[in-house]
């Protein structure tokens, strides 16, 4: 950065005459002028410089325009907050602050009932249509898939970056099953539950006795080969080309279809095509719902303390007697079987599944909102996927920026981009995730929530 | 025996990359302990940059391919660091000290957002950049190196050499040393660990630009993509090589590579990354602190 330095240096004398006292507005210059120099070397080339094909090779076109707001934009950025935010120089480097106390107990109470409610009611709401609902079931799905992965990361401390593998061998049992035998979807659902639960035993087994960052890279490998099978095993999965025409669920042997025989007559009602897509978000509601019950118990059970007193201290744990490896195992197979649920769901909602559906960004998300939910808060994980999946939604419809940018931007490519600048400034805001208190398991005189703080992350 | 020769020499070309990428993860790994998961996104920046600055300095008008190499390398070098600086200054060095799954999730939403800027400012095409070193020597019979894999060979080894060096003779080096044996210990005794963070960052950013120019100069083919696919097998590399071990991280790369290649020449091509990941959950389950990992001692 020695560039950096020199050019930077000019800055100060001009802006604070020598010997008055070193001006807050002298050194905010000087480091507003560092950043855009930093600014500079960043967007230069990148965003600068952009390749367009012609017909002999590529060929460079500028866009200096940009380089310079980009650069702009840093610059006063960085002074109006050295300059009016930042007014004492706080140190650099400075830790994460242990999580505040307990959030307000009023909130908290009421807003478990409240998203309770208004997710039983979504879809009787008047102002919600298919788009709304659509939105609801991939809402609920997510949550449902952070619920299971939260057994294993969040209650169990083995940090898990293979997630989707389970979610993948849920859609892909549902979905052979469904077509080779014809079974209905609650037959398949159970039959795909158990299928995962052994392909998370599979992947326990391994991984047993390895600890942290190399459990977490051959999850995350496993999760690589899952799918790498899928996309070769062309006689079985079909290969990239996926599995079509998958059946659609009924109303417990009632399709959803118009005429004589479908879910409509039956019930005297006007056949209408949301009738599936309501019954599909009543069922995914279930499911989540069955899920956070399940886990909410099993916390209780002893298999569930053992989880959180292996992820506190793995070597106390085994010098009590608590057996490792069982406890492990049942873990990941208990994680798995709720994303294998999950993918079945996801096969028969969309009807058409494919490797393409379960790449490692999936993983990555919904561990993203596991530990943006405050990691073993249930609450907190809920809220996270409704922040995280409806904001990407909401992304989607920028439509408005277009009165802005004029008519030829394209505001759903920034998605993606405004996704990820969002999940680093949530984490860098909020290092312990959106709720930070804990329920213990056990008390001894009164139920207290304690701050996330307390609480082991896991070494593996 | 020509054959599996050629395989040889392809196989160590890819796994110096792999190595090169592998060195960041294992150092930022060493001090910190934290999956620097946006590394293999910065190598793909790395490539991007290198092709800039190609097509910059031929449009230019220069013709003197070791001058423009020369170049292309020093300002890759640079550009790229100043990514990994900007990186760990903003997304990590403000959860330092947080629990450690906090920094994963950021390196994950910087992977993404690298990703995404490159496709947003350079196109979602693929790019191509036409050889530009042509020729090369014939080994055993019918095989043959080129003139770029022995260059990727020669950096390789040449920066392997310097790094150790580096590490192990250096002030900064013994910084490194320090912050990795006892953080706190390393600050108390007047190590500015800060600094030594990011200058951490901005080596292993700085191998990894190299690694990406390798890659645009050996396949000459880029995209926005290529970071992943990297990126997980370099961490492989540095875990099945033992993490936090410089040797390691090479070695592991070496094998990766050479597994990868002899895979893809003997069996099918479609299971290569099968077979390297496979390989990692073997070993690791044999040794599960990788091929040079130092075992470490857990305490309650």
């Amino acid at each position: 950065m020695s560039a950096g330095g020199d050019a930077a240096r000019p800055a100060p004398t001009q802006a604070a005459p020598p010997r008055v006292a070193p001006s807050r507005l002298g050194h905010a210059l000087r480091d507003a002028l560092l950043m855009a120099l930093v600014a500079l070397a960043l967007f230069g080339p990148l965003l600068g410089l952009k390749t367009v094909p012609l017909t002999t090779g590529l060929a460079l076109e500028s866009r200096w325009h940009l380089v310079a707001a980009a650069v702009a934009i840093v610059f006063a950025g960085r002074f109006l907050l050295r300059y009016l935010v930042w007014r004492a120089d706080r140190p650099a480097g400075t830790a994460a602050r242990p999580a505040a106390s307990a959030p307000r107990g009023w909130f908290v109470k009421a807003l478990t009932p409240a998203l309770l409610l208004t997710a039983l009611a979504w879809p009787l709401l008047p102002t919600t249509d298919r788009y709304l609902l659509d939105i609801g079931i991939l809402i609920l799905t997510y949550t449902m898939l952070a619920w299971g992965l939260n057994v294993v990361v969040g209650l169990a401390g083995l940090l898990d970056l293979g997630y989707v593998a389970f979610y993948a061998v849920g859609a892909y049992s549902y979905a052979l099953l469904a077509q080779h035998f014809g079974w209905s979807f609650w037959i398949c659902l159970p039959l795909a539950g158990i299928l995962t639960a052994f392909a998370g035993i599979l992947l326990g087994f391994p991984v047993l006795r390895l600890r942290g960052d190399y459990l977490a890279i051959v999850t995350l490998a496993f999760g690589e080969i899952i799918r790498l099978i899928l996309i070769n095993w062309y006689e079985f999965t079909g290969g990239p080309n996926g599995i079509s025409g998958i059946p659609r669920p009924s109303f417990f042997g009632l399709p959803f279809t118009a005429g004589e025989g479908g879910f409509a007559a039956a019930f005297g009602l006007e056949h209408s095509p949301l009738h599936r897509i309501v019954f599909l978000y009543y069922v995914v509601l279930a499911l989540a719902l069955v899920t956070l019950a399940f886990t909410v118990r099993l916390r209780r059970l002893p298999v569930g303390m053992a989880w959180e007193a292996l992820r506190e201290d793995e070597i106390a744990c085994r010098s009590l007697g608590i057996n490792t490896r069982n406890t492990k195992l049942t873990a990941f197979a208990i994680g798995a079987m709720f994303g294998g649920f999950a993918g079945s769901f996801f096969a028969t909602r969309q009807g058409f599944i494919s490797p393409e559906s379960f790449v490692f960004m999936e993983s990555a998300l919904i561990l993203a909102i596991v530990v943006l939910g405050g990691l073993g808060s249930q609450i907190g994980i809920a809220i996270a996927a409704l922040v995280m999946i409806g904001g990407i939604e909401l992304l989607r419809n920028l439509a408005w920026l277009k009165a802005v940018f004029g008519p030829d931007f394209d505001p759903s490519l920034y998605r993606m981009l405004l996704f990820g600048l969002a999940m680093v400034t949530i984490m860098v805001w909020k290092p312990r995730g959106l709720v930070s208190a804990r329920m213990p398991s056990i008390q001894l005189a009164q139920r207290k929530a304690v701050g996330a703080h307390l609480v082991g992350q896991g070494r593996g | 025996m020509e054959y599996f020769l050629q395989q040889l020499v392809n196989g160590v070309t890819l796994g110096s990359i792999y190595g090169l990428i592998a060195i960041g993860y294992t150092m930022v790994y060493g001090i910190l302990g934290m999956i620097n998961f946006a590394h293999g996104d910065v190598y793909m920046v790395g490539a991007f940059i290198a092709l800039i600055a190609f097509l910059g300095l031929l449009a230019f008008g220069l013709t003197a391919l070791p001058l423009i190499l020369l170049l292309v390398l020093f300002a890759t070098m640079l550009l790229t660091s100043v990514w990994g600086w900007t990186i760990e200054r903003l997304a990590y060095r403000p959860l330092r000290g947080s629990f450690r799954l906090a920094p994963l999730i950021t390196a994950i939403g910087v992977s993404i957002v690298l990703q995404n800027f490159v496709q947003l400012s350079q196109e979602a095409r693929v790019k191509a950049l036409p050889p530009q070193i042509h020729g090369g020597l014939a080994l055993l019979g019918q095989t043959r190196i080129s003139f770029t894999q022995i260059l990727v060979i020669l950096a390789t080894v040449s920066l392997l050499a310097g790094f150790t060096y580096l590490i192990a003779r250096t002030p900064l080096g013994r910084a490194q040393r320090a912050c990795s044996q006892d953080m706190k210990m390393a600050a108390l005794l007047g190590v500015d660990v800060d600094r030594t963070i990011a200058l951490t960052f901005v080596m292993g950013a700085a191998l990894a630009a190299v690694a990406g120019l390798m890659h645009l100069l050996l396949y000459g083919v880029i995209d926005h993509y290529i970071g992943f696919v990297a990126g997980v097998k370099a961490f492989t590399a540095a875990v099945l090589g033992g993490i936090g071990s410089l040797p390691g991280a090479m070695l592991g790369g070496l094998l990766i590579g050479l597994i990868e290649t002899f895979w893809a020449g003997y069996f099918s091509a479609e299971y290569k990354d099968v077979a390297a990941f496979s390989v990692l959950i073997i070993v690791l389950i044999f040794m599960p602190s990788g091929l040079l990992g130092r075992q470490e001692i857990e305490k309650v």
